[in-house]
């Protein structure tokens, strides 16, 4: 059966050029990056280059660049490590973050800090003026993310960090969406800590970053060695770290072609779906989004349902984020956009990416439409009854 | 996640539809939890002569209805009263945990829609009365 995978906001394969950086530090260039020997020297050699091309990439220093085990650790970090650090007690966030950093902000709250969760509008978008508000003396932490993994939707990050300077709190963002896909410039964005994941890009998972800019209170929070200056101890994942490095080389240079040719892809995805099925709504920002993501919504149908039964003809996609396809609550981040549980219900996040051709696109537009036409009929809830 | 039998009757559910000028009519669930579920049924000589279903619902809500209506049909009302959440579940070779309380309604659609089919159809002493 044909595989066609449109769910590369969940995870995206390894580029055959990245493992191919990769392998030989798993076999003879095996050594720990911390060893005085010359096997030790080369995998220390190929960590420095690493951190060399990362930080170019993001336009920061390589000493500001911390490789982690991925963007739940790199968030944690960056949220306990600068509430252990700071000198109040009390975090800002947004409505519609990952859980990598809802749910670290909640642990916060349980521990005593007062939590702020900003909202959202129905695009998504949180507004600096309420950031502004929300800013206090006690305020250590501004946690808001680049793009959103659900619905796509691009903060406006430059004037929520500029507003959170103001106050002298600190600023962080989870770009794990949005690193890839657009410039990712710490200088021009003005943030203190950024995250980043490989495996969003076309690199291996278990692999990321913490960017923290220099000067920045914050505390390790994975105590050990002397390893990544003592900010985040343990054995370098030498082989991660490396071809996390080439992918983001290799996405850098592709990306404004390839962010063009997903926009096109993509729209081409959501008129002939809008086109074909009745009641469809978009979810998420209809300009200020990632190129390649595209939430609908198809009324009186179910996530999962449609989700399954596009599996069954080999589509992979998700409903809303593949964390909550395990539960029955409607996703927290298009309920903050204010759209009713029973449409959330029924959305469906397509996510294109490096191998969907036109092609790929046509086949879903054949076989989608009838998949939610069957549903429907099986439904007993119809337009006419909700209306 | 799901058994094989789930798969097999959420591809091919059975006993979709609705009946018209049904006997009794069961609805349960609703739109803001992600299921919904109505049961129509015809009775004849106290017996479920036919029964269709019509699901709003994730998988597991389509397999347990279309199994539901598969175990009821042919019964006694007193039988079919007597299909439960846990019978619905075993049928289908077990269901994922978070899958048993919201999307598992149909045996309940089955027994409001007989309880319905009660109230409509007073039995002398004697018979069944509805509750
Ligand atoms: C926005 C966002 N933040 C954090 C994560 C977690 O990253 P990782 O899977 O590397 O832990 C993800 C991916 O699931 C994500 O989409």
């Amino acid at each position: 059966m044909r595989t066609v995978y449109m769910d590369h906001s969940a995870t995206t394969p390894v580029r055959p050029e990245v493992v191919e950086a990769m392998l030989p530090y798993f076999t003879e260039q095996f050594g720990n990056a911390s060893s005085v020997h010359h096997l030790g020297q080369r995998a220390r050699a190929a960590v420095d280059e690493a951190r060399d091309i990362v930080a170019a990439h993001l336009n920061a220093r390589p000493e500001e660049i911390v490789f982690t085990s991925g963007g739940t650790e790199s968030d944690n970090h960056a949220i306990r490590g600068v509430a252990a650090a700071g000198r109040g007690r009390h975090v800002i966030t947004s409505a519609v973050e990952h859980h990598a950093v809802l749910n670290t902000c909640k642990a916060l709250e349980k521990e005593g800090f007062e939590v702020t969760v900003l909202p959202v509008d129905e695009n998504g978008l949180v507004d600096p003026q309420e950031l502004r508000g929300a800013l206090r003396p006690g305020t250590v932490l501004v946690s808001i993310m680049m793009a959103n993994n659900e619905v796509g939707t691009i903060q406006p990050i430059r004037e929520l960090a500029e507003v959170t300077a103001e106050s002298g709190a600190v600023f962080h963002t989870d770009a794990v969406q949005a690193a890839g896909k657009m410039p990712v410039d710490v200088e021009e964005l003005g943030v203190d800590l950024l995250s980043l994941s490989a495996h969003k890009f076309y690199g291996p998972k278990g692999v990321g970053v913490l960017y923290i800019r220099a000067g920045t209170r914050i505390r390790p929070m994975q105590v050990g060695g002397h390893h990544e200056h003592g900010r985040r101890a343990g054995t370098e994942n030498v082989p991660g770290i490396v071809g996390m490095a080439r992918a983001l080389e290799l996405a850098c240079a592709e990306m404004d072609e390839e962010a063009q040719r997903l926009k096109r892809l993509r729209e081409h995805l959501q008129k002939g779906l809008t086109g074909r099925l009745e009641d469809v709504q978009l979810n998420g920002h209809p300009e200020q989004r990632l190129p390649h993501l595209l939430n609908l919504t198809f009324a009186y149908v179910e996530g999962e349902s449609m989700l399954l039964s596009l599996d069954a003809v080999g589509v992979c996609v998700s409903t809303g984020s593949a964390c909550t396809s395990g539960t029955l609550e409607p996703s927290h981040v298009l309920t903050a956009m204010g759209v009713r549980p029973e449409l959330a219900h029924g959305s469906l996040r397509f996510s294109l990416g490096r191998m969907n051709t036109e092609d790929d696109v046509e086949y879903v537009l054949e076989k989608f439409p009838p998949i939610v036409r069957r549903l429907r009929e099986m439904s007993p809830t119809t337009r006419e009854a909700s209306a | 996640m799901y058994s094989d039998k789930v798969m097999e009757h959420f591809t091919d559910p059975q006993n979709v539809g609705e009946i018209e000028n049904p006997d009794g009519v069961g609805q349960v669930g609703n739109p803001t939890c992600g299921d919904v579920m109505r049961i129509t049924i015809k009775v004849e000589d106290g017996h479920i002569a036919d029964i269709k279903f019509k699901t709003l619902g994730c998988a597991a809500a389509i397999a347990t209805s279309s199994i539901t209506t598969e175990m009821a049909k042919g019964k006694s009302l007193e039988e079919a009263m007597e299909i439960t959440r846990k019978r619905v579940a075993e049928e289908l070779g077990g269901l994922p945990p978070q899958k048993m309380h919201c999307s598992n309604l149909a045996a309940e659609g089955l027994h409001k829609a007989i309880e319905d089919y009660r109230a409509k159809h007073p039995q002398p002493a004697g018979g069944q009365t509805s509750d």
